[in-house]
């Protein structure tokens, strides 16, 4: 791309929402400007972004990532969608795209923590490389049922930097008794359709309807420190750990009883009134266990005592 | 706290002698499903308790139906705990556990009135499930932390509960420190003796 045409690109981008603006036309105004009338590039790009406005019944606060451009942003300061931003991230993580628009999908990160970010075929973008850090400009934020992630577009300029980013983690560690084990702990059946894994009720799953369920274990527990709950998440590898019962065991113990809530009941005996601390990313109101330990070591009273003692 | 959606209630930590000493209920709106706490005399509601101690006794208390009753004690005192077909869960632990051991309990407060007019104060149990002596004596710890926040923030302006607690109650919350405090002693007398040499008061 030509510099006018990369200019072009960002005008016809922003008011992609609002006028249907081509690029070759925004770049045939850039140019006329530029190399007819010796305008100053900048000032040309006012110019034609002013006249869009115009003609959108627009004020300049209204299109995002003005001439000024967007400003540099740490990912946990993303709190609002379709936000223009700058980033300087590392990439973490690619996944398998999944579809056939998708030229990467993956996961991002800064001191501040993670994002998950798209870039489409269509933009046609440079390719992104695990363990590299970048400098991605304009960059659109979005929110999906509270979620943030970031999109890359055409007008986004990719630089690979030369230095290193330690990635902060959004993990949160909670502690405190397990006071309670909700319903749908233990040995539940997930929907077996591709991306589905709901978990079924009696059979049902509420977007696949009756199905032959697959078997996972699955704790969703609470934890109480007597001034705040949280809720906690164990997989089946974090629930085999935590209660020594395997899946295979769990099956056993459901056929012998002929019935699957046996295993729950077991699980609530081993677990119930101990203390644990977990840590792990957070999913709405959940904590997701990546690690927990059973604090079982001795408590400290001597300083509880001293507090005691002074007040 | 979202009005919508209702939180689940914390357990509070509170030992059995200011838990025995407190037998005023309430609510805080005329709906019928809204929780009932208990007030304790530290100051703060409890819709829900955590206990951790000793069940010494258990015996079913039932005439028609199973109904057991388990007393379990802890460095300051005793809790009751009953537990009867609405709770079989914990009316079936009841029955299997062996006394002595140490359980650890999950409950509602409740109160009832006896003959002479006095209030007695009990848990009815979400859960019980027996545990080791660690876990024991961290909720010994910690109890006795969450007591003692509670006593230094009895005073401060703005503390509704603890107004509450003053005009319901007025019981000296000096008691409950005390009781702390040897709670906190009893666990281990290594440390004890180590910081009774340093106490400014000699021990009884």
């Amino acid at each position: 791309m030509t510099d006018l045409r990369t200019h072009a690109a960002e005008i016809a981008e922003q008011f992609s929402d609002h006028l249907d603006v081509s690029v070759d036309e925004v770049e045939e105004r850039l140019d006329n400007l530029v190399n007819e009338y010796k305008v100053p590039v900048e000032e040309a790009r006012r110019s034609v972004t002013n006249s869009y406005l115009d003609e959108a019944g627009l004020e300049r606060d209204a299109i995002a990532g003005g001439a000024g451009g967007s400003q540099l942003v740490e990912l946990a300061d993303i709190a609002e969608d379709e936000q223009w931003v700058d980033l300087k991230v590392k990439v973490v993580d690619l996944w398998d795209p999944g579809h056939e628009s998708i030229a990467q999908v993956g996961l991002v990160g800064d001191e501040s923590g993670t994002m998950k970010f798209v870039a489409f075929q269509t933009s046609e973008l440079e390719t992104l490389e695990e363990g590299k850090v970048y400098s991605l400009q304009n960059v659109v934020t979005d929110e999906y049922e509270g979620n943030f992630s970031v999109k890359l577009n055409r007008t986004t300029t990719i630089s690979e930097l030369d230095e290193e980013i330690e990635v902060g983690d959004d993990n949160a560690t909670v502690e405190g008794a397990l006071v309670d084990i909700q319903s749908g702990s233990g040995l539940i059946k997930r929907c077996p359709e591709e991306d589905c894994t709901r978990v079924l009720q009696n059979g049902r799953c509420s977007e696949h309807g009756n199905v032959e369920g697959e078997f996972d274990l699955r704790i969703k527990g609470v934890l109480d420190d007597g001034t705040e709950v949280h809720e906690v998440i164990f997989n089946q590898e974090m629930t085999e750990e935590l209660t020594g019962v395997t899946l295979d065991e769990a099956k056993q113990q459901a056929m012998d009883a002929l019935d699957t809530t046996v295993v729950a009941d077991e699980m609530r005996t081993m677990v119930l009134g101990r203390y644990y601390r977990v840590t792990g990313p957070t999913f709405g109101r959940y904590v997701l266990a990546d690690e927990f330990e059973e604090l079982s070591g001795p408590a400290d009273a001597e300083a509880v005592l001293i507090k005691a003692r002074s007040m | 706290m979202s009005q919508s959606v209702p939180s689940r209630e914390v357990a509070r930590r509170v030992f059995a002698e200011e838990f025995n000493d407190a037998g005023y209920t309430f609510k805080e709106s005329d709906d019928e499903r809204a929780p009932v706490y208990l007030l304790l005399p530290t100051g703060e509601r409890a819709n829900r308790v955590f206990v951790v101690g000793t069940l010494t006794e258990k015996e079913d208390v039932g005439e028609d139906s199973e109904y057991w009753r388990g007393r379990i004690v802890d460095p300051t005192g005793t809790f009751f705990v009953y537990a009867g077909q609405y709770q079989p869960e914990a009316a079936s632990a009841l029955r299997e556990l062996d006394a002595p051991s140490y359980v650890a309990i999950v409950g509602k407060p409740r109160t009832f009135e006896t003959d002479d007019g006095s209030i007695n104060v009990s848990v009815r149990p979400e859960s019980i499930t027996e545990v080791n002596a660690a876990t024991r004596d961290r909720w010994v710890v910690e109890t006795a932390q969450r007591t003692l926040e509670r006593i230094d923030s009895f005073d401060d302006e703005g503390n509704e509960y603890a107004r509450m607690a003053k005009e319901q109650y007025d019981l000296p919350t000096d008691a409950y420190k005390q009781a702390a405090i040897g709670a906190l002693e009893s666990l281990d007398t290594e440390t004890t003796d180590e910081l009774a040499s340093d106490a400014p008061e000699p021990e009884p």
